[in-house]
This record gives C-alpha cells, sequence and structure tokens, in this order.
C-alpha cells in the first residue's frame, strides 16, 4: 500500500463515518420536534423513548468520527479544535446535555423535572445538526487560521502554537457566512425529515404518524430547496486546489470539475439524491397504507450515499480540504495532515473490524426494533424513559 | 512571526489545565462505578441464567436500574475528555497526534460501539431477546467498557512513558515506530489492571452499601444479603489485585519516572536505605529502598538530586536539570538550524551534522522549553497526601471486605470465632455472636461503615489519579513536552468561562444523579 492510498482510504473512513453520523442525527431531527409531534406527555414520551434506544449510536459515531479525525489527520484536529474553540464547545455542551436527559428526565428524583430535559433535547436536537452542519460546510468554504510549524522552534516563546486563528471568535464567525447558514439549515431539516421517517417506522400511533406525514412535507421542502441552492453555488464557486509540491492555489470551478473529474462519486451521489427523494416521496404519497411506513431506509441509505462522496469532493483530487481564508498555504490537504505511513497503515488492520462492528449493531438493532413501541410497551417497561 | 498574534498568557494554561482536570476528576466519579457495576450485575445475571428465579431476575434489574442512571453521565463527562485534546491542548495533538490518536480511534471503533449497542438490548432487551443473548449483552456491556478502559489508559500511559516512537524533523513531530510497543508497554499493562481492578472495589463498596441500608432498614434482606456475599467476594479479591498491581506499578514509576515518586514520598535528599514514610515522623524503615528497587539498601533520589544531577547505583550519570535544559536547547536549536538549512537547499552533509545533534539531544527535547528548573518539581504536598489517602484506604477495604466476607458467610470456626472476639469488645451483642442467620450477620455499626465506604472509595479512587497527574507535572508527555508547550492558543478568558460552565453543569447533573440514584434505592427492587 502506498503512503497516497493509505491517506486517501483514510479519508473516505473518515467520510464514511461524518455520512453516518449525518444519518443518525435523525435522533436529533425528531428530538428538535418533541413538542409538534407529541402533544400530550405520552406522546412525547414514546418519541422519546422511541429515539433514546438510538441516541447512543449517534453519540458513539461522533465520538469515533473525532477519534478517527485524531488518529488519521491530527493537523486537522489541532487546528480546527484548538481554533474554532467556540463552535465545537458550544456543539460537545449540546450533546452533554442530550447524554443525561434521556435517562434523568422521567426518574424519581429528577429535581428539574421531565420538561427540563425534554427542552435540552430539543436544544440539542436544533443546535447539534446546525453547529455540526456549519463545521462540515467550512470544509468548502474556509476557515479563519493560520499554521506555523516554525514555531515550534521558539524555545522562548511563552508557548510554541503552531496553529491558531486569526480572528477573536474562534470559529463562530462560520455562522456569519451566509453559504455556511444555508448548509447548516440544510442539514437541521435533513435531520428533521429523516427523524420524521425514523418515528413514523418506529412508533406504533396512529395520531404521532399522521402529525408526522404533515410535518414531513414541511421539512423535506425546506431541505430540498437549500440543499439544491447549496449544491449550486458549490458548482459554480472557485475551490481551493493544490499542485505536486504542495502549493495551494484557487481554482475556478474547482468543485465542479472534481464531480466531473470523480464521476463515480457523483453517480454515488446522485443515487444517493434518489434515494433520499425516494424515501420521502414514497412516505408522503403512501399516506393510507400502515405497511409502507419504511421510508427511513432508502432515505437513510441515500443520506450516507450522498454525504460519502460530498466529503469526499473536499479532499480528493488535489483539493485542500480544510482551506485557510487568512493565509491560503496554511490550508490543510490530506498530505500536508495527514500521519505518518506507520500509524496509517497499522490503522488500516483496525479498521478492518468495522464492517464485524457494523454487523452486530444491525443484528441487535433487528432484535430491539422486531417490534415497534407503543403504549403498553412504555407503560410496562420498567426501564422506559 | 506568527507567535506575534497569539492571545495565550500563563491563565491560558493554567485555566487549560483546571478544565482538563475537572472534567477528568468529573468523569472518574462514574466510570469507576459503571465497571464495578458492571462485574456484579453480570455475576447476577448469570446466577439468573443459571436458576431461571426471579428473585434473581428482579435483583439483576436492580442493580441494572443504578447502572444505568450512572451510565449516561459517564457518557457526557467522557466525550468532552476526548475532545479537549483538540480544543484546549492543540500543539499536543499535532506534536504526539501520530501515537495518541490511534489507540482513542480504536477505543471509538472496538468498546464504545460494543458499549452502545449491548446496553440498548441489556436495558430494553429482556422481553425482546432470548435470556443467553440478554446473558451476553450485559457482559458485553461490562466488556465493552473494560476495552475502552484499555485503550484510554494505553494513551495516558502513553503520556507518561513514551514508547514506540520517534521524532520527525521534517513534519516536527513525533511518530509511531512500533503499536505493540505503544499498545502492551509495561507501563499501560500495569496501569490497566490496577485501574479497572480498583474500580471493582467502588462497585462492591457500592452494593455493599446499598445492600447493608437495606438491612439496617430490615427491608429487601434477601437481596441485600446475596448482593453482598457477590460484592464481599469481587471487593475483597479487587482490593488484593489493586494492592499488589500498585506495587507493581511504585516500582515502574521508581524506574521511569522518579521526580513523581520522590514527591509521592516529600523525599527533597535521597541515598540508600531509605525508609517510606507513614507519615511526616513515621517511617517504615528501608521501606522505600525496598518498595523502589527490590533490595534494602537502593538508592532512591530525591527531588534536588534530580535538580542538581547523580549518580546511580550502576555507575550512570545522570543529567541535572540544568543540563537537561542545555541539551533541550541545543536540539532545538538544531531544529531550527536543521529547517533552515534544508530550505536554503544545503548538501546533504550539513543536515546530517544538525539531525545528528538532533537525536542525540532528544530525549530532552522538552527540557528546552523550560526556563526554570523549578518549574520540574511537581506539587510536593498534593502527591504525598494523595499517595497516603489512597494507600491508606486500599488498607482499609481490604480490612473491611475481609471481615465482611467473614460474617455473611459463614465459614466454619472463623466466623463463629470472629462475632465472639466482636462481641468481647462490645461490637456485637451476645446473641448474635451465635447466630448464623444471614440477615443478622452484619452488625449495625459494620452496616453503616459500609454506607461511610461509598465516599472513601471515591476519595481513594481520585487520590490515585491525583498522585497519576499532579505527580507528572510539568509535563504532558514525559521530557518530550511540557504544559505550556501544549496548550491551545486560545485567551484565558474563554477557557475560564467553558471551565465555570462546565463546572454549573457537571456539578447540577451530578446532583440530580445522586437524587435519582437515593429514589432508587429507596424504592428498591421489585421482589415478588
Amino acid at each position: 500500500m502506498t503512503y497516497e492510498f493509505l491517506q486517501h482510504y483514510w479519508c473516505f473512513i473518515v467520510s464514511l463515518l461524518g455520512a453516518l453520523l449525518v444519518f443518525l442525527l435523525f435522533v436529533q431531527g425528531a428530538n428538535s420536534m418533541i413538542f409538534q409531534l407529541g402533544k400530550t406527555p405520552d406522546e412525547r414520551r414514546l418519541l422519546i423513548n422511541s429515539t433514546g434506544r438510538k441516541w447512543e449510536f449517534t453519540f458513539t459515531t461522533l465520538v469515533t468520527f473525532g477519534g478517527a479525525f485524531f488518529a488519521s489527520f491530527p493537523l486537522f484536529y489541532s487546528t480546527s479544535f484548538g481554533g474554532a474553540y467556540w463552535l465545537w464547545m458550544l456543539i460537545l455542551f449540546t450533546f452533554v446535555l442530550q447524554a443525561v436527559s434521556y435517562e434523568f428526565q422521567n426518574k424519581l428524583g429528577n429535581f428539574l423535572g421531565p420538561k427540563t430535559f425534554q427542552c435540552f433535547l430539543v436544544l440539542n436536537g436544533i443546535l447539534g445538526p446546525l453547529l455540526l452542519g456549519g463545521a462540515v460546510a467550512t470544509f468548502f468554504e474556509g476557515s479563519n487560521f493560520i499554521v506555523e510549524k516554525g514555531n515550534m522552534i521558539d524555545a522562548d516563546a511563552l508557548s510554541p502554537v503552531i496553529s491558531h486563528w486569526a480572528n477573536a471568535s474562534h470559529g463562530l464567525d462560520a455562522l456569519l457566512n451566509p453559504w455556511i447558514l444555508v448548509f447548516a439549515v440544510a442539514v437541521l431539516f435533513l435531520a428533521r425529515t429523516l427523524g420524521i421517517l425514523y418515528t413514523m417506522n418506529n412508533i406504533a400511533d396512529e395520531t404521532i404518524r399522521t402529525r408526522s406525514r404533515y410535518q414531513l412535507a414541511g421539512a423535506a421542502f425546506v431541505f430540498v430547496v437549500l440543499f439544491v441552492t447549496y449544491l449550486i453555488h458549490l458548482l459554480l464557486m472557485d475551490g481551493y486546489a493544490y499542485d505536486d509540491s504542495g502549493v495551494i492555489f484557487m481554482e475556478p470551478n474547482k468543485y465542479l470539475h472534481n464531480m466531473l473529474d470523480m464521476w463515480y462519486l457523483t453517480l454515488v451521489m446522485l443515487i444517493g439524491v434518489v434515494l433520499v427523494l425516494y424515501g420521502i416521496i414514497q412516505e408522503l404519497l403512501s399516506g393510507r397504507n400502515p405497511l409502507t411506513l419504511s421510508g427511513i431506509w432508502p432515505a437513510g441509505i441515500g443520506t450516507v450515499l450522498t454525504v460519502t462522496p460530498l466529503l469526499l469532493m473536499s479532499a480528493w483530487n488535489h483539493t485542500a480540504y480544510y482551506p485557510s481564508t487568512a493565509d491560503l498555504q496554511s490550508s490543510l490537504t490530506l498530505e500536508n495532515s495527514c500521519s505518518s505511513y506507520f500509524t496509517l497503515n497499522t490503522m488500516f488492520w483496525v479498521s478492518l473490524l468495522v464492517p464485524f462492528v457494523l454487523a452486530y449493531i444491525v443484528y441487535a438493532w433487528r432484535k430491539i426494533d422486531s417490534k415497534k413501541i407503543d403504549r403498553a410497551e412504555i407503560a410496562d417497561d420498567d426501564h422506559a424513559y | 512571526m506568527t507567535n506575534l498574534l497569539l492571545s495565550i498568557d500563563a491563565g491560558t494554561i493554567d485555566w487549560s489545565r483546571a478544565q482538563f482536570a475537572l472534567t477528568a476528576i468529573y468523569h472518574w466519579l462514574f466510570v469507576p462505578l459503571t465497571l464495578g457495576l458492571a462485574v456484579i450485575m453480570g455475576i447476577a445475571e448469570t446466577i439468573y441464567y443459571k436458576k431461571r428465579t426471579n428473585f434473581w431476575k428482579q435483583t439483576t434489574q436492580f442493580w441494572q436500574r443504578l447502572f444505568g442512571v450512572n451510565f449516561a453521565m459517564g457518557v457526557a463527562t467522557g466525550i468532552i475528555l476526548e475532545f479537549e485534546f483538540g480544543t484546549n491542548w492543540s500543539n499536543y495533538s499535532w506534536f504526539v497526534g501520530d501515537i495518541f490518536g490511534a489507540p482513542l480511534a480504536i477505543e471509538g471503533i472496538v468498546a464504545f460501539f460494543m458499549e452502545s449497542t449491548f446496553v440498548a438490548v441489556m436495558f430494553f432487551g429482556w422481553k425482546k431477546v432470548s435470556a443467553g443473548f440478554h446473558l451476553a449483552s450485559t457482559w458485553l456491556t461490562g466488556l465493552g467498557a473494560t476495552i475502552s478502559a484499555w485503550w484510554i489508559l494505553v494513551a495516558n500511559a502513553w503520556m507518561q512513558y513514551p514508547v514506540g516512537c520517534a521524532f520527525n524533523p521534517d513534519t516536527m513531530r513525533n511518530e509511531m515506530t512500533s503499536f505493540l510497543d505503544v499498545a502492551l508497554s509495561p507501563f499501560a499493562v500495569e496501569k490497566f489492571c490496577h485501574t479497572v481492578i480498583s474500580s471493582w472495589i467502588i462497585g462492591a463498596v457500592f452494593v455493599v452499601a446499598v445492600s447493608c441500608w437495606y438491612l439496617v432498614k430490615k427491608r429487601h434482606q434477601q437481596m441485600a444479603v446475596q448482593s453482598i456475599r457477590i460484592a464481599a467476594i469481587v471487593g475483597l479479591v479487587a482490593a488484593l489485585g489493586a494492592g499488589a498491581t500498585g506495587h507493581k506499578s511504585g516500582q515502574t514509576i521508581a524506574q521511569v519516572q522518579p521526580m513523581k515518586l520522590a514527591a509521592m514520598e516529600a523525599l527533597y535528599d535521597g541515598g540508600h536505605e531509605i525508609g517510606l514514610k507513614v507519615v511526616e515522623g513515621i517511617e517504615v524503615p528501608y521501606g522505600l529502598s525496598m518498595m523502589a528497587t527490590n533490595t534494602l539498601d537502593g538508592y532512591v533520589p530525591g527531588i534536588n538530586d534530580l535538580l542538581e544531577g547523580y549518580v546511580k547505583d550502576d555507575g550512570t550519570v545522570e543529567l541535572s536539570a540544568d543540563e537537561k535544559i542545555e541539551r533541550g536547547r541545543l536540539a532545538i536549536q538544531a531544529l531550527a538550524d536543521y529547517r533552515q538549512a534544508k530550505a536554503e537547499g544545503a548538501a546533504d552533509s550539513v543536515l546530517q551534522t544538525q539531525l545528528s545533534i538532533i537525536h542525540s539531544n532528544m530525549p530532552y527535547f522538552g527540557y528546552g522549553y523550560v526556563k526554570d528548573k523549578q518549574d520540574l518539581v511537581p506539587p510536593v504536598w498534593i502527591n504525598f497526601w494523595a499517595f497516603r489517602a489512597m494507600v491508606g484506604l486500599g488498607c482499609l477495604f481490604i480490612a473491611f471486605f475481609g471481615l465482611v466476607l467473614i460474617l455473611i458467610f459463614d465459614i466454619p470456626m472463623v466466623s463463629l470465632l470472629v462475632r465472639r472476639l466482636l462481641s468481647a469488645v462490645g461490637l456485637l451483642d451476645e446473641r448474635s455472636a451465635d447466630r448464623s442467620a444471614p440477615a443478622d450477620a452484619m452488625p449495625a455499626w459494620l452496616c453503616w461503615a459500609a454506607v461511610l465506604m461509598v465516599p472513601l472509595a471515591y476519595i481513594a479512587s481520585e487520590s490515585g489519579w491525583l498522585v497519576a497527574e499532579f505527580g507528572r507535572q510539568p509535563w504532558t508527555i514525559q521530557d518530550m513536552l511540557p504544559t505550556w508547550a501544549a496548550v491551545s492558543d486560545i485567551s484565558a478568558g474563554s477557557v475560564a468561562l467553558t471551565f465555570f460552565l462546565f463546572l454549573i453543569l457537571f456539578t447540577t447533573m451530578l446532583a440530580v444523579e445522586i437524587n435519582i440514584l437515593l429514589k432508587q434505592i429507596k424504592k428498591g427492587p421489585e421482589v415478588s
């Protein structure tokens, strides 16, 4: 295996994890609508117990996504997390709130009351996808940072830091870029769309299903409009390219070129988009047929097939995946930010465990979901949230 | 040039350290109980699987309910720790990310998914999967947590004893050269064994304490006795194991982190035949020499020896702190010269000369960032007292679990003898001295002592981490990178703000958790 192959391989693994994370944000999407989909305490409890059996997967995927990024592209980890401090801290903060909200909310002794934790879930449901979407959009739009490895040789400095943010907002500046906001809101509404599809499939309650179907059209419409808008913008914008010597330069229509050069990724992405649309439309058109409530599956698979190539477009084909708007040559590429050959190669063998992990997740998931959640099960379940 | 733009000040370093300490301490309130309860509820469910009685099912479910409340907080506090390496220690993330990132990634792939998948089956699968699959899920949840502990402790051990890596002057970072050296470092193996085994003590103490409370209240007595029996065995084995692994860890620390050992003992001037202090003024003769070197007259360096330099027993000379600082500066200067020469296209011989200076001084690289040798001394009093709290309480737990076992198991001769002894000194009434009914086996004072053991177990556990982490100051990576060279470029105010946000959030959530746990305990198991 060549070093270049391993860099691209690990970029693929990280992109796949990122795509799985976007799919699993259905948990956040559904939680963001707890009060819209559930009008009574019992209905809200059904919703929370439905997402409550999946939240750990989203959480774990986020942690593994971070760990894989750290292991394979440590300069990104150091530059983005250390620089865009407030953006990442806000994301983490909302996920911390989410992690305790399920277990605590309906337990005897919760002196903050169930509604407090339901509000935490809504907060994470909105801010989680929105800010993660914003962070992903910076892969195309750029961030305001400078990297200078030479700082390590300044022994007299108070601290020889190599990466720093070039403005005082530490990442919140990303939310002032309207295109980043367009992408971020698109991710939020994708999460809500997936969340609705998931609850329709997972909860055996006609009231919630009827209400969900009504909400689906609006959420899907906003997502499709914003996503298509951003895609057009992406095709028309200048991108960050680099030559064989590693010099970074602006290339007009870079991402359009990437889509044409890597037609196989474009094809996968188009299949993904079609599957997402199929999942949504199938659900919208089959309103009276309770047997066709499986839109989450084509839409979920479609999400993974759409997001994985989209992320790869930001990095493969001599593209700087974490561009710097403060200093072009500080931009991060697969080559200048990756781990050593030895580490990438070692981790390659570890990554072969991923299919095995996915297999037991699918097996356990099917076992748990073999019977849809209903009010009787919640009333009868000692551990229900 | 870009250093002029940095917003770091001394406050950034202190607040970053404080924030990491805060999140780590909070995280460690929940992890050991998870690890310990996982073993006990696993044993309880295994008995249920064998006997298929409603009693054992309800007993298992009761401990799992408490496990669930605690587990959520462990997850919540854990995510912050992983990302803080990037957010607050970005230079560290780059300088050693090539080595340090791998264990974290493996932890996610191998351990977290196992934990999160099977914990859902454990909680919600009682009526959906077979008894065998459920039992496997319970054990796999515990195994996932334990594997997670393995990889994070590999990462932590590597920071204390960096092995399997080499500095690459072209990429300006350390890179992995041997995965096995990192993953199976003796320091990591000892750390894992000591940490995980001592976590079982917390689980055992918790179960014994809750069960004893039921005995005092005369509620759920059968469950309490059976749970005490399981937990006391786990607790005694764990307490003895923690002692043995702790001793082994101490010997390794003497070899690779002598400054930590000196701080733990408040030993300023070392020498031969050094005693082990119990407290200031009372010591076990030859104890420290024996502990550190396995000989009564072995040489143990003190803080002043480590700063001024000394000659080891084998005749090798340990450099003084000033000499190490000088050699660290030589390495950094040679690195600067190498980079400049390379940029200017200098001849290979020039580059090789600089490389040889870099490599010969690399073991002292981190010292090049040190401006005052006193910065190399960790806080002594914290290490000294934290070490004593850990060891002293560890000995107490051995005695406690031993006594509980003798009383609850009715061991022929021994139990009767101990009961009569307790009766003779007034700790057991005469009527109970000759009785062997398990529900009455535990005298009230011992039950209340068991409840008191819960905070003591946490103090012991957190003290262990205080020794491990304060003892290695000022290094984030031993001899390689001091804290001030590892930090992110963020203002002190920003880190202080997130520190207080986490403090408020975690403290509030801890209060909620404790209240929920107390209510759940008060409610009790649903044993029919």
